[in-house]
């Protein structure tokens, strides 16, 4: 017999499914996949190196554009590590807000890859579902920040403001009159409390409404169940973290076990799934979604509660109030050498990580004594899984290759840096 | 010679052509029906720029592709990849000679309608083997090879569950098999043929490349199947094709298991006389209609399926079902049990 020759297949990096910027190498024996070779780094910015030439607030922004579709977790991660090196206390208003806004971007984060997952299994009508609850979701981010996605909005000692008492409101237009407006912003007459309470109340019943869609469905299913399986050993082994561990049954989630913030006084489950599979992922992340509600919930209620400082009052770190800077010299001062030369930060290094939606998302950082990091890096959890397509898809079909990318929850900010 | 042009062939081509631009009409709007449709599923709006409500989408759509430059890959084979359009589009429109739209209101009333049907409808698989081949891309070639797997297997299901209504009917001219429905809704053969319907509909979607079946195109798997190398008109082509392909194959459903031009208020005392001015055309349309908008529910719902499971879905249970139902019917023709059957098998016997 001939010999027969395997067949390679340029997957990306301009493919539908390749999530951005993946650059498949397929090697196929017909439909079945031999061998997955993932090449990355067509979306390397150089985050880590920008950071080592700028003062540490600067770098903020450029952490929102790591994983770019949970952004307020990356800065919450590079915000602890200079609190760390500093020794800053971040008054407790300010964590709950923190927590709140990173269950936030949990659910941002999981709507967006529940709603790219399905389109890349071929459902549809669940992706413009999910985006119609995260179009909610990005109006709590420009009601705090005044930007839907870059936020900037978590700083050392704090964050950047207190919670605004005014939601942002629709406009009517040629094609949506008065009335329609007028109900669409219904729920936007409060504060961002309010709404976001609101929110909390609806949310159930749509991540219900996905999961009529998806969860018992049969194609679904038989899309999902058995493939890209990862076996608990293996994934310790792999590094993964995040949802990608708990689907293989490992109950990791470092809210629970390095509790930072105030998350040790929230309550909350963490969902463990059984197989390790596409299906058992899905399911993970979308009982995470309803728990990230549960907290949201939690921190709303506290926030009510209790006024305070959302930043530390230490001018050295946290820039003074506009107020005083009217009248006050040395607070003019503190404030020029604050946005000009920043803060310098003592000799030490620190590694500190959080529980971002995708995984373990960690920033080493040393730092020289100088106004700005000697080294930062930066633990994307998405690398360890990308790293692992090779295992996860081999021997499964073409389809599968895009389920398993879809399952992975990659974003090449993160990935490439 | 002038006389034979005014005798045959003038309203010969006045009949196609009466078929044929209702029916680009119909696919044009179609697409147009599909963005809202889907749109509203989807708790968005769908195309609403373009004149009045959207409704010149289509018509700016067409212009766009006319104007747009068809690109010929370099190392592709420049003549099939001409021909594959056109092996595309003949069969789409060749299949509606025999698709009869009210009693007697047919290009080419011929006995073997359901074959003629069956083997053109066939051929149309080639205009999709040829592009992916000719493109000379991998993405292509692979949504060729399963577009020729998947047409192959469920021709044999689609296949059976035709003779199915061949066995009830007793005719294979199109015609005769909705005469034969006569007599009220009751008759219609999507009752006692119903696991044939059921699997007739579903092969249909699938002989189309429609989800949750359209793996040839799989657009987050192999991008665009097929034509992927197509832009301009040639697209076009292939886009036209496959949404007659649709209306025909709804509107087949329509005549073969729910009584064609029939009206269904026949039988019904009071509602009977009431509807009877209502042309038969109408009441296919909207039966058609029906069928269509199954398609865009489909599409909007399902996710899709992968390739080896169409697969096993063609061969392990659709053939069987029509296999098990094949020899229900016979059974029950043969020895007149039923409501259904009787008449019918008079026909038969009479008929050899």
């Amino acid at each position: 017999m001939a010999e027969i020759k395997n067949f390679t297949l340029n997957f990306g990096p301009q493919h539908p499914a390749a999530h951005g910027v993946l650059r498949l190498i397929l090697e196929m024996d017909g439909e079945v996949i031999v061998r997955a070779d993932p090449h990355v780094g067509l979306l390397h910015r150089g985050t880590e190196k920008l950071a080592e030439s700028k003062p540490f607030n600067q770098s903020i922004g450029y952490m929102d554009r790591l994983d770019y579709v949970s952004m307020m977790c990356n800065e919450h991660a590079y915000v602890m590590a200079i609190e760390k090196l500093i020794g800053i206390d971040v008054p407790v208003r300010a964590q709950y807000i923190r927590v709140m806004f990173d269950e936030i971007t949990r659910v941002l984060n999981h709507l967006m890859w529940l709603g790219s997952h399905g389109l890349d299994i071929g459902a549809m009508t669940i992706f413009l579902y999910c985006f119609r609850e995260r179009e909610d979701l990005m109006d709590c981010y420009e009601a705090v920040s005044g930007a839907r996605m870059h936020a900037t909005y978590y700083r050392p000692g704090g964050v950047y403001r207190d919670l605004p008492d005014k939601m942002p409101q629709y406009q009517a237009s040629k094609w949506h009159n008065e009335k329609e407006i007028k109900k669409k912003n219904q729920n936007r007459d409060g504060s961002l409390l309010d709404f976001i309470e609101d929110f909390t109340q609806r949310f159930p019943h749509c991540v219900d409404e996905y999961e009529t869609l998806l969860t018992d469905n049969r194609i679904w299913k038989q899309r999902t169940v058995g493939i890209g399986v990862v076996s608990p050993e293996r994934a310790l082994q792999l590094g993964f973290s995040g949802p990608m561990l708990r689907g293989s049954g490992v109950e990791w989630d470092l809210r629970r076990k390095q509790p930072y913030e105030v998350y040790d006084q929230l309550a909350f489950d963490i969902p463990v799934g059984k197989e390790g599979d596409c299906y058992d992922r899905y399911l993970v992340r979308v009982a995470e979604m309803r728990e990230s509600n549960r907290i949201i919930k939690q921190c709303v209620d506290w926030l009510r509660a209790n006024p305070g400082p959302v930043i530390i009052d230490d001018t050295k770190v946290a820039p003074p109030k506009r107020s005083t800077m009217k009248n006050d010299m040395e607070a003019l001062i503190h404030h020029f050498k604050l946005f000009t030369e920043g803060y310098c930060v003592p000799e030490g290094e620190v590694y500190s990580a959080i529980e971002h939606p995708k995984g373990e998302f960690g920033i080493y950082m040393i730092s020289d004594g100088a106004n700005k990091p000697y080294r930062v890096k930066i633990r994307a959890p998405g690398f360890p899984h990308l790293a692992a397509m090779d295992e996860m898809a081999k021997g499964h079909m073409l389809a599968d290759v895009v389920a398993i990318i879809g399952t992975m929850d990659i974003v090449f900010g993160e990935i490439d840096r | 010679m002038i006389d034979m042009f005014l005798q045959d062939i003038l309203p010969n081509v006045l009949k196609i052509l009466l078929i044929v631009v209702p029916l680009m009409l119909s696919v044009a709007y179609l697409t147009y029906a599909e963005r809202k449709v889907i749109g509203y599923i989807q708790v968005r709006i769908g195309p609403n720029r373009v004149g009045l409500w959207g409704l010149l989408q289509p018509i700016a759509d067409a212009l766009k592709l006319l104007l747009k430059e068809v690109i010929f890959p370099a190392k592709s084979n420049l003549y099939l990849f001409l021909v594959a359009p056109v092996l595309a589009i003949g069969p789409a429109l060749a299949a509606w000679a025999v698709m009869p739209f009210d009693d007697g209101m047919v290009l080419a009333n011929i006995d073997a309608g359901l074959l003629y049907i069956l083997a053109i409808t066939s051929m149309s698989v080639y205009g999709v083997v040829i592009a992916g081949w000719a493109s000379n891309s991998r993405y292509a070639f692979l949504g060729a090879l399963r577009s020729a797997a998947q047409v192959v297997s469920y021709e044999i299901a689609m296949g059976f569950a035709l003779v199915g209504v061949l066995i009830a009917a007793g005719s294979l001219n199109l015609g005769e098999i909705v005469l034969a429905q006569q007599g009220g809704f009751w008759h219609w053969y999507f009752i006692p043929l119903f696991p044939l319907f059921i699997v007739y509909f579903i092969s249909g979607v699938a002989e189309t490349n429609r989800a949750p079946f359209d793996i040839a195109e799989g657009e987050s798997e192999i991008v665009a199947g097929f034509h992927v190398e197509y832009s301009g008109m040639a697209f076009a082509i292939f886009f036209l094709a496959e949404y007659a392909d649709m209306i025909l194959i709804s509107m087949l459903a329509a005549t073969l298991f729910m009584g064609g031009w029939l009206s269904p208020f026949d039988g019904i005392p009071v509602l009977e006389s009431f509807f009877s001015w209502v042309p038969g055309l109408v009441w296919l349309l909207g039966k058609t209609a029906i069928f269509l908008f199954l398609y865009l529910w489909f599409r909007a719902t399902f996710p899709r399926y992968r390739y080896d499971q169409i697969m096993r879905l063609g061969w392990k249970v659709f053939i069987p079902v029509t296999l098990v139902w094949l020899v229900i019917v016979s059974t029950a023709q043969v020895f007149d049990i039923g409501p259904w059957f009787t008449e019918s098998a008079v026909i038969t016997a009479g008929g050899g």
